[in-house]
């Protein structure tokens, strides 16, 4: 009863996604800020190397099921599961990615048991909340903190009077912290057939074509960004010049996208992936709030603009005044010199 | 699809304020969004949803495409859009007790009026609204509804009375699905963009307006006995909806803060692109192992 429980993704190769080993990492402290256990749901086909993985998360108890119907992930048999072991286990929180997968799930969830959701948050933290009418104080609600109206403001959201209190969470805005020593979890089967019929398979996989990550804009410690202000496909060469000359990787701001400059892909910020690398080299970013978002929590920032005025300059620990086409050769020339 | 009764489909549209293209007056003093600098658009993917809805009208005269909104009584003006576009016929949802929805409420007060449209084959909206980006109304929908949902929907590869087929854009591929019907489906931007209007559906629909709308007087005796150019205009007791379970009491999450987007200054310094300021920065960078 009232402990926090993290729904886990699969993935092809049969381990628990990483947005669900980050929900995991933040789901431990918030159970051992409200002392109770941390719970998974697991559900899936041959999932033997699980408990192992999870072992190393804190987990105090994994509800596993596994039958071959269960992976891939259809909506229904999953939802009706989850469903089931939050009405007997009464979990006070319910974490989702918000992914594919999440956001697919977390609101027929939502929508059975009727109690909130907050879609896309990258923060989550817990406190109190005084209704604005009685003055009431419920002490201890998850606020679940996301970006709204276009990335445009913040807004805390909570659910004082529903449970469970459920969130989506993004993609790599929770740390992964992985302990280096084990615990034991307890593993508990469900027996799904007891849960689900045939009305739940009504909607059939035919066929599936899933790539792998080909660019892995999480684990990358540099990241050298462009936006439009690069200009050109042509001159995106430079910043792969250059990234690949210091280990990193290139990313890029929706507007750079949207020109075809590159692959959506390496698209960082509210609409692409949440980065937070040692050093972020933003090429010819303005730095609207959408691509902020992804990328204000870099430990250093280099902004390369023409503009003294753009927004980015305000979050970059170094300004450089310049050209993209000028500034970047001089960095390869240096760092080449220096390196030898 | 051949039977007496048309085959049904109901499209979900949502008027919202661009949020796209948000200029530095959009945004208060205090924070607060400025709704009235924003032009009210037609949500970018209900756009794409409604094409392919009007995909399947083009291949099979015995279907018929109802659009269904839900909003202010200026949100009849993506029924009208979506008539010149080719939709059959439109209902708007408004009444004052719906505000302060959340997508909880929002999805009841939806699947009530959808099940007034009962029997219907196929619900098709888009993946989200651009002013909220939850995406979390269509599935809640679905659920309510109890009919499957099938999420992300780039493409309808094949459909029939009974069964259709879905190729569903994910964040790392494709799928393509099958599922009985009635389904709901929500539709991505990967979609195909919307058809433009047709010259004569606009001569045909400018017209069309809900019962609350004004009309120009020497027309309205005309235009009242046409059904085709009446909007119909719902309220929650139209519905038969229980307002204990719509606004703020049917809505189980509260903000509890809005914050404008402030940049957090940090002591920028600022370099020229001469070759000793970015010898001088990329030597510091080796040395302090940021690089390398």
């Amino acid at each position: 009863m009232n402990n926090i429980f993290v729904y886990c993704e699969i993935t092809d190769t049969g381990i628990v996604a990483d947005i669900s080993l980050e929900l995991l990492s933040k789901g431990r402290k918030l159970a051992d800020r409200l002392s109770v256990k941390l719970e998974a749901i697991v559900l899936g086909n041959n999932l033997k190397d699980v408990k192992k993985q999870l072992s190393y998360y804190g987990v105090d108890t994994i509800y596993l099921a596994e039958d071959s119907r269960l992976f891939p992930y259809l909506t229904l048999p999953h939802s009706s599961i989850v469903v089931d072991i939050i009405k007997k286990e009464k979990p006070q929180i319910v974490l989702f990615g918000a992914t594919s997968i999440g956001r697919d799930i977390a609101p027929r969830i939502a929508s059975a048991l009727r109690c909130g959701l907050t879609a896309d948050c990258t923060s989550l933290e817990i406190g109190d909340y005084s209704e604005n009418k009685t003055g009431k104080v419920f002490k201890n609600l998850l606020y679940q903190i996301r970006p709204a109206f276009g990335g445009n403001i913040i807004a805390t959201i909570v659910n004082p009077k529903t449970l469970p209190q459920m969130a989506t969470v993004r993609e790599g805005v929770m740390k992964n912290e992985k302990l280096s020593q084990p615990s034991n979890p307890q593993i508990k089967n469900i027996n799904i057939n007891n849960i689900v019929d045939d009305k739940d398979f009504i909607v059939s996989i035919i066929e599936r074509h899933i790539e792998a990550k080909k660019v892995n804009l999480n684990a990358a410690s540099i990241i050298v960004s462009g936006g439009y202000g690069v200009g050109s496909k042509e001159n995106f060469k430079l910043l792969f010049e250059l990234a690949g000359l210091i280990d990193g990787e290139v990313g890029a701001s929706r507007a750079a996208v949207d020109a075809g400059f590159v692959d959506i892909d390496r698209q960082i910020g509210q609409s692409g992936v949440t980065v937070r690398p040692k050093l972020y080299i933003a090429c010819g970013i303005s730095g609207a709030v959408q691509h902020r978002a992804g990328m204000e929590e870099s430990a250093q920032i280099i902004s390369i603009n023409t503009d003294p005025d753009a927004p980015i300059n305000k979050i970059a620990d170094y300004t450089i005044i310049g050209k993209i086409s000028e500034v970047l050769p001089k960095l390869i020339k240096f760092y080449k010199e220096k390196s030898k | 699809m051949k039977e007496n009764k048309k085959f049904r489909i109901i499209v979900l549209a949502k008027q919202v304020p661009d949020t796209r293209n948000v200029g530095k007056d959009a945004m208060k003093e205090d924070g607060t969004v400025n709704r009235a600098v924003l032009p009210a658009i037609y949500n970018p993917e209900d756009l794409n949803a409604l094409e392919l809805a009007l995909r399947i009208k083009d291949n099979n005269p015995d279907v018929e495409i109802l659009v269904l909104t839900m909003g202010p009584p200026r949100a009849s003006e993506i029924i009208r859009e979506s008539l010149y576009r080719g939709a059959d016929k439109g209902f708007l949802i408004t009444d004052m007790r719906f505000a302060g929805s959340d997508t909880l409420a929002t999805s009841y007060a939806l699947a009530m009026a959808v099940k007034k449209l009962m029997p219907f084959d196929l619900v098709l909206s888009g993946r989200q609204a651009i002013d909220g980006d939850t995406a979390q109304v269509g599935p809640q929908i679905a659920e309510k509804l109890n009919i499957p949902q099938i999420t992300y929907a780039e493409e309808i590869t094949d459909i029939n009375k009974n069964e259709i087929i879905v190729k569903r854009r994910l964040e790392n591929g494709v799928e393509k699905v099958k599922s009985t019907l009635p389904a709901l489906v929500t539709v991505h931007s990967s979609a195909p963009d919307c058809r433009p209007r047709n010259a004569k559906l606009i001569m045909k629909f400018k017209h069309a307006h809900t019962p609350s709308e004004e009309v120009q007087k020497e027309y309205s005796q005309i235009l009242n006995n046409r059904s085709s150019l009446i909007i119909e205009q719902w309220s929650v007791d139209d519905i038969n909806a229980d307002t204990e379970m719509l606004g703020l009491s049917g809505s189980p999450t509260k903000v509890k803060k809005i914050e404008n987007v402030v940049l957090q200054h940090k002591e920028s310094k600022v370099l020229t692109n001469s070759d000793e300021d970015i010898k001088g920065l990329m030597n510091k960078l080796i040395s302090s192992h940021i690089i390398g």
